[in-house]
């Protein structure tokens, strides 16, 4: 039994390790993919472009939610001026980059991995290195690099449909005045602390998705059934690696 | 295959646009950024003895409408007050030399903003002028402080003095 755990540990262990190791090897590669700038846009388009239409909805549902919800709890202190001030904060500061980053993981991070984990099973990465194409050039890098790129620009999108459905939730449904929702809202919200702050955050989150994407299509078992593991994987660490992180960045850059 | 590759990359350049304004959008428009008054300002100086919670950048208010914004805070060294420099948008030249400024709260949790009240003088504020009648944020815990010291305000007795009082009062303050 105890055996059976510290093998478990040590297998949890070497994931880790080599992830970071594919993480250096990923960023030796990263110069010489710049050659296949191509690809990487092919792949800002397949990751981000793509996944507008869900980070676009679910932003919209996400913001109309918190003015519902804050309305109502601000309400009972006779707050609800603050309603805008406190919105665009937990848009920008929280839910922005953690909801896209688990969105991004579930839409784009499992098709990476699913990609290149049928790349991997029907020989096609064995068949770019005998043809001397480093697939870590052609194939990993890119994607990572489209997650980094994609990811900051989705939490935007997803922070101004936010604010939109909150607007649409608080002023245009529950009767809040305009100017009291913007000039609250305008006169607490930093630039600096609160906008660069999250997108900070939603840089790492997609440097960490997309790496721990790419890692496991890469290193998957060659079979159907490893792929459909992998792709599993992918989604749960991810979810598991976002929220920790954030966690971790919240307590750095408050 | 060209045709499909250029379709995919207008696409993408497209994606990073929407993904840049929406940031431009919440950089410039949902943050302090969007309080820095445009047009030219002149500069009022105002002194008072606790500003509270005001902070940079503040609203500057008369009747309610915003005319300008806190630019700097500072303490006098020697008269141990707060100076605080306000810039007021030009398009506002013509508010009375003897308007008083205070400092409100917003709202229950609102920010704290400069109030300006305007007076009777056919004179105007220029630029670097200061605010005689000032009125500085009325603190919670002052106003708790005088509520215990003063005790029960609403003592039997009291209450027959001002109802007697009432009555009189209005045509007192014809006089």
């Amino acid at each position: 039994m105890s055996a059976a755990r510290r093998s478990r540990v040590g297998e949890a262990l070497a994931q880790v390790g080599a992830c970071g190791l594919f993480l250096l090897q990923l960023l030796r590669a990263t110069p010489a993919s710049l050659r296949h700038a191509r690809e990487t846009v092919r792949q800002v388009w397949f990751t981000g472009a793509m996944s507008l239409v869900i980070i676009m909805t679910c932003g919209l549902f996400v913001g109309m939610v918190l003015g519902l919800q804050l309305y109502y709890v601000l309400s009972i202190f006779g707050g609800t001026a603050a309603l805008g001030t406190v919105v665009s904060l937990s848009l920008y500061r929280e839910l922005g980059p953690v909801v896209t980053a688990l969105l991004f993981a579930g839409r784009a991070g499992t098709s990476m991995t699913a990609e290149i984990g049928l790349m991997r099973a029907t020989d096609q990465l064995a068949a770019m290195e005998m043809m001397a194409v480093d697939p870590l050039a052609y194939v990993a890098a890119p994607r990572f690099l489209a997650g980094i790129i994609a990811m900051p620009l989705l939490a935007c999108v997803f922070n101004a449909l936010g604010i939109f459905g909150a607007h649409l939730v608080g002023v245009s449904w529950l009767g809040l005045d305009n100017g009291t929702f913007w000039s609250n809202m305008t006169s607490s919200v930093d630039v600096w602390t609160d906008v660069v702050n999250g997108v900070w955050k939603s840089l790492a989150f997609g440097a960490v998705v997309s790496l721990i994407a790419v890692f496991q299509g890469y290193t998957t078992a060659p079979t159907s059934e490893g792929v459909a593991y992998a792709t599993t994987r992918t989604v749960v660490f991810s979810s598991i690696a976002v929220l920790a992180l954030d966690f971790v960045m919240t307590a750095f850059l408050m | 295959m060209t045709q499909q590759r250029r379709s995919y990359q207008i696409g993408t350049g497209l994606f990073i646009l929407l993904g840049f304004a929406a940031l431009a959008y919440l950089a410039t428009q949902t943050t302090s950024v969007a309080n820095f008054s445009q047009g030219p300002s002149y500069r009022l100086v105002a002194r008072f003895t606790n500003i509270g919670q005001l902070k940079l950048r503040a609203p500057v208010k008369m009747a309610g409408v915003r005319i300008g914004s806190v630019e700097a805070i500072e303490l006098d060294p020697e008269k141990l007050d707060a100076i605080v420099r306000v810039s007021i948008d030009r398009r506002y030249a013509s508010i009375p030399d003897d308007s008083s400024a205070a400092i409100f709260t917003s709202g229950l949790l609102g920010d704290q903003y400069v109030g300006v009240q305007p007076g009777g003088s056919p004179d105007v504020f220029k630029d670097g002028d200061e605010f005689v009648l000032t009125q500085s944020s009325m603190q919670l815990e002052d106003l708790i402080g005088k509520f215990l010291v003063n005790g029960s305000p609403s003592k039997p007795g009291d209450d027959a003095g001002k109802a007697a009082d009432a009555p009189s009062a209005p045509p007192q303050t014809q006089h």
